[in-house]
């Protein structure tokens, strides 16, 4: 009985071995791998060096020149500001779209999603041609749509629609007052932070009362009164440390006060509405694979519907919700780009757009571009991961 | 095994395919075409007619080049570009030549790679308002929302102009003409600019146009030019001279009508020489030796490209001013052709 297993004969090379052959193919793959990328490197660099095209990433430093239509957080000036402040800005509002777009495309979506389920038969109609109309049309028409067909034929600037004194709508956005900070307004926003600790609190201890003793509270609004009580305290506290601006019409344009562009909301409301319809189909198909059983089980106990929704149905739903939710999540992100159409500064209009091609090196430009949506996509991944994780069910 | 090899062989013809170079008019030669970089559409520069047939003055730029490589002025393909697209578009050889009303900048000759061929329109940077707003100068526009296309030297000018007057601004970018316009029409932005030939334009084919008023101020030198890459200097040397003979023609009173003409019975030395009567212009740049012949009977010289697309009785209705002749007021100046 000394037959030899086949290909594993005393005088057979390792080469025989699958293992063995299977680490070497990886190896040659990731060789040539390698020198691919190597040599495409190598070969851009050489013929940027041929034509005369400035490469690196001095370019950030230089003095940008132009100016910005949509500036937050930041201080702007086509004369002093870099590049770099231009690739800040950039971010700084395709953050601001995308993370208010996520905030408004959820609600819409939950809510769709649940009225989709309506036993209301206009109810539901509703929802479903929502769903089905906003779904079917491409993003970027209906961009244009918002921003050409709803908001720019709005009341002109000499016309502005007016709600009270300090409240006015035209086609170049949204105004109202703004408040401008005077000295001790700093214990304002340390009130806030003080009230949101304190609703965790009221939350934490809540729960811990309903565990011993059975009987709820209604967290939600005896946090939301401390939310708004103690920095109303806190202002009084200071004697009103703040100015309230209200616009005015100038020459050409309303000045003072806060303003929402039109840019800034048809990109928003574009991609919430979009991105919603989606969700709302997430949601449905979520809540439809709760078994029908455990509504009926949750009534038979007494449970009342709303709560059967949010302590029975819901939780088991978002198992089934969430991963497919991250992906649309990172689709308005990466939507959000279609700004550059409808005059939105964000990173890729403006970093990606004129940034470029001021200085005309695409391939750090892009790059730089490419690698802040990644991030900003795998951040959001793994968040939603985090999330996942946590309300995934335990099974021993 | 299979896999990697397919990889290997992958790798190398991607090698062999990156490390290919030829000289521009060999490579334009081998494919029968000239790929040509346009605007995405301004009238009279370059925009597509009723039978999508590509019009206009920086099309027959493109044409001439093709008329002088090809002795055919539509053996061209064009390739609408937006601002931001159009150098990306050149340095990465996607087209041979940009005719794109394109400001000749030094940060552009130099820094991003190309070569500028002349000048085929001395252009400034305007504004465009609405009458009704009552504006005279654009001294007065503190405050306003300025609409305008990103990607160009427009933008520039733009904070230079308003930071040294001391003035504000709201600014609005958008990727092609054809938006910033209809974001102007929708009153979106007060003020509208660009270079003053393309507000001429713009307003050419917007409703209304006598409600609408070019500022009498212009911000900044917009000399606009045909554009190559660097580094292939017959090429560029090809594309210069063709914008060159459109000059010199009109300066020697060359027209299409008459050059058939002139070529058979002018005793002039230089007209001869130009049309390649005598001399060896045309072999010199390694083209027949009618190049500029054909350029003029198959396209036509500056002025009568010039009248045909942007000047009076089109409706645009541009004077000539610095772009006549050096000798009839203007500052068109080809060097001499010998």
């Amino acid at each position: 009985m000394t037959t030899d297993v086949q290909g594993l004969g005393a005088g057979d090379s390792k080469l025989r071995d699958p293992r063995v052959r299977a680490v070497i193919y990886q190896v040659l793959v990731i060789a040539i791998f390698v020198a691919f990328v190597a040599y495409v490197g190598h070969n851009t660099a050489v013929n940027l060096e041929k034509r005369g095209i400035a490469s690196g990433f001095g370019f950030l430093s230089q003095p940008s020149g132009f100016g910005i239509g949509i500036v937050l957080l930041m201080d702007y000036s086509s004369q002093t500001s870099t590049h770099f402040d231009v690739l800040l800005i950039g971010i700084i509002n395709t953050l601001a779209v995308s993370l208010s777009g996520i905030f408004l495309a959820t609600i819409i979506g939950f809510v769709f999603g649940v009225l989709r389920l309506s036993k209301n038969w206009v109810v539901n109609k509703i929802a479903a041609v929502y769903i089905e109309v906003v779904r079917n049309i491409p993003l970027l028409v209906q961009l244009l749509f918002w921003y050409f067909a709803v908001l720019g034929v709005m009341p002109l600037v000499k016309n502005s629609f007016t709600l009270g004194e300090s409240f006015l709508i035209n086609n170049r956005g949204i105004y109202f007052p703004s408040i401008i900070p005077t000295s001790g307004f700093w214990l304002i926003p340390v009130a806030m932070l003080v009230a949101i600790v304190l609703w965790v609190a009221i939350g934490k201890w809540a729960r811990k009362r309903q565990d011993l003793t059975g009987e709820t509270f209604p967290v939600f609004w005896a946090g939301l009164g401390v939310f708004i009580a103690l920095p109303v305290i806190a202002a009084f506290v200071m004697g009103l440390p703040y100015d309230i601006g209200s616009p005015t019409l100038g020459r050409f344009n309303i000045s003072g006060g806060w303003a929402l562009e039109p840019e800034f909301l048809a990109l928003l409301i574009g991609l919430a509405v979009y991105t919603g319809a989606f969700i709302a189909e997430i949601v449905r198909s979520g809540i439809n694979s709760v078994s029908h059983g455990q509504t009926e089980a949750a009534h038979s106990l007494g449970i009342r519907p709303s709560r059967t929704m949010r302590l029975v149905i819901l939780p088991q739903a978002l198992r089934v919700i969430v991963p497919p939710l991250t992906s649309q999540y990172l689709n308005l992100v990466k939507n959000s780009s279609l700004a550059t159409a409808i005059g939105y500064a964000d990173i890729t209009a403006i970093f990606a757009g004129t940034s470029l091609n001021q200085t005309g090196q695409a391939i750090e430009v892009i790059g730089i571009t490419m690698l802040f949506y990644l991030s900003i996509s795998l951040i959001i991944s793994m968040f939603m991961n985090w999330y996942n994780k946590r309300i995934a069910l335990v099974e021993r | 095994m299979k896999k990697a090899s397919f990889i290997a062989i992958a790798a190398t013809a991607t090698v062999m395919a990156t490390s290919a170079t030829a000289g521009t008019l060999d490579d334009v030669k081998a494919k029968g075409f000239i790929q040509c970089g346009v605007t995405t559409g301004l009238a009279g520069f370059a925009a597509p007619d009723n039978d999508g047939k590509w019009q206009g003055f920086d099309v027959d730029f493109c044409r001439s080049m093709s008329a002088a490589i090809f002795g055919d002025p539509d053996k061209v393909k064009y390739t609408p570009t937006t601002a931001k697209e159009r150098f990306t578009a050149l340095q990465s050889g996607e087209i041979d030549v940009l005719a794109r009303n394109t400001t000749w900048t030094l940060s552009r000759d130099v820094n991003l790679g190309f070569e500028f061929v002349g000048v085929n329109y001395y252009d400034g940077q305007g504004f465009m308002v609405r009458k009704s707003l009552g504006v005279k100068s654009a001294l007065e526009l503190d405050g306003a929302r300025v609409c305008l296309q990103s990607g160009t030297t427009t933008e520039l000018n733009l904070a230079d102009y308003f930071t040294a007057n001391g003035m504000k601004y709201d600014s609005v970018l958008f990727d092609t003409a054809d938006e910033v316009r209809e974001a102007y029409m929708q009153d979106t932005c007060d003020v509208y600019t660009t270079d003053q030939s393309g507000l001429y334009a713009q307003r050419s084919v917007i409703a209304n146009p006598e409600e609408h008023i070019v500022l009498p101020e212009i911000i900044s030198k917009e000399p606009l030019g045909p554009l190559v890459r660097h580094g292939d200097n017959q090429w560029g040397d090809i594309a210069r001279w063709t914008l060159n003979a459109m000059i010199a023609t009109e300066e020697h009173n060359i027209t299409s009508a008459n050059a058939a003409d002139l070529l058979a019975n002018t005793k002039n030395p230089g007209i001869q020489r130009i049309l390649g009567k005598s001399g060896d212009l045309g072999e010199q740049l390694g083209l027949d030796k009618a190049f500029a012949y054909n350029i003029v009977t198959m396209v036509g010289n500056y002025g009568e490209s010039f009248s045909k697309h942007l000047g009076e009785g089109t409706p645009l209705n541009i004077a000539r001013g610095l772009n006549a002749q050096w000798n009839k007021g203007g500052i068109l100046y080809s060097p001499p052709m010998r």
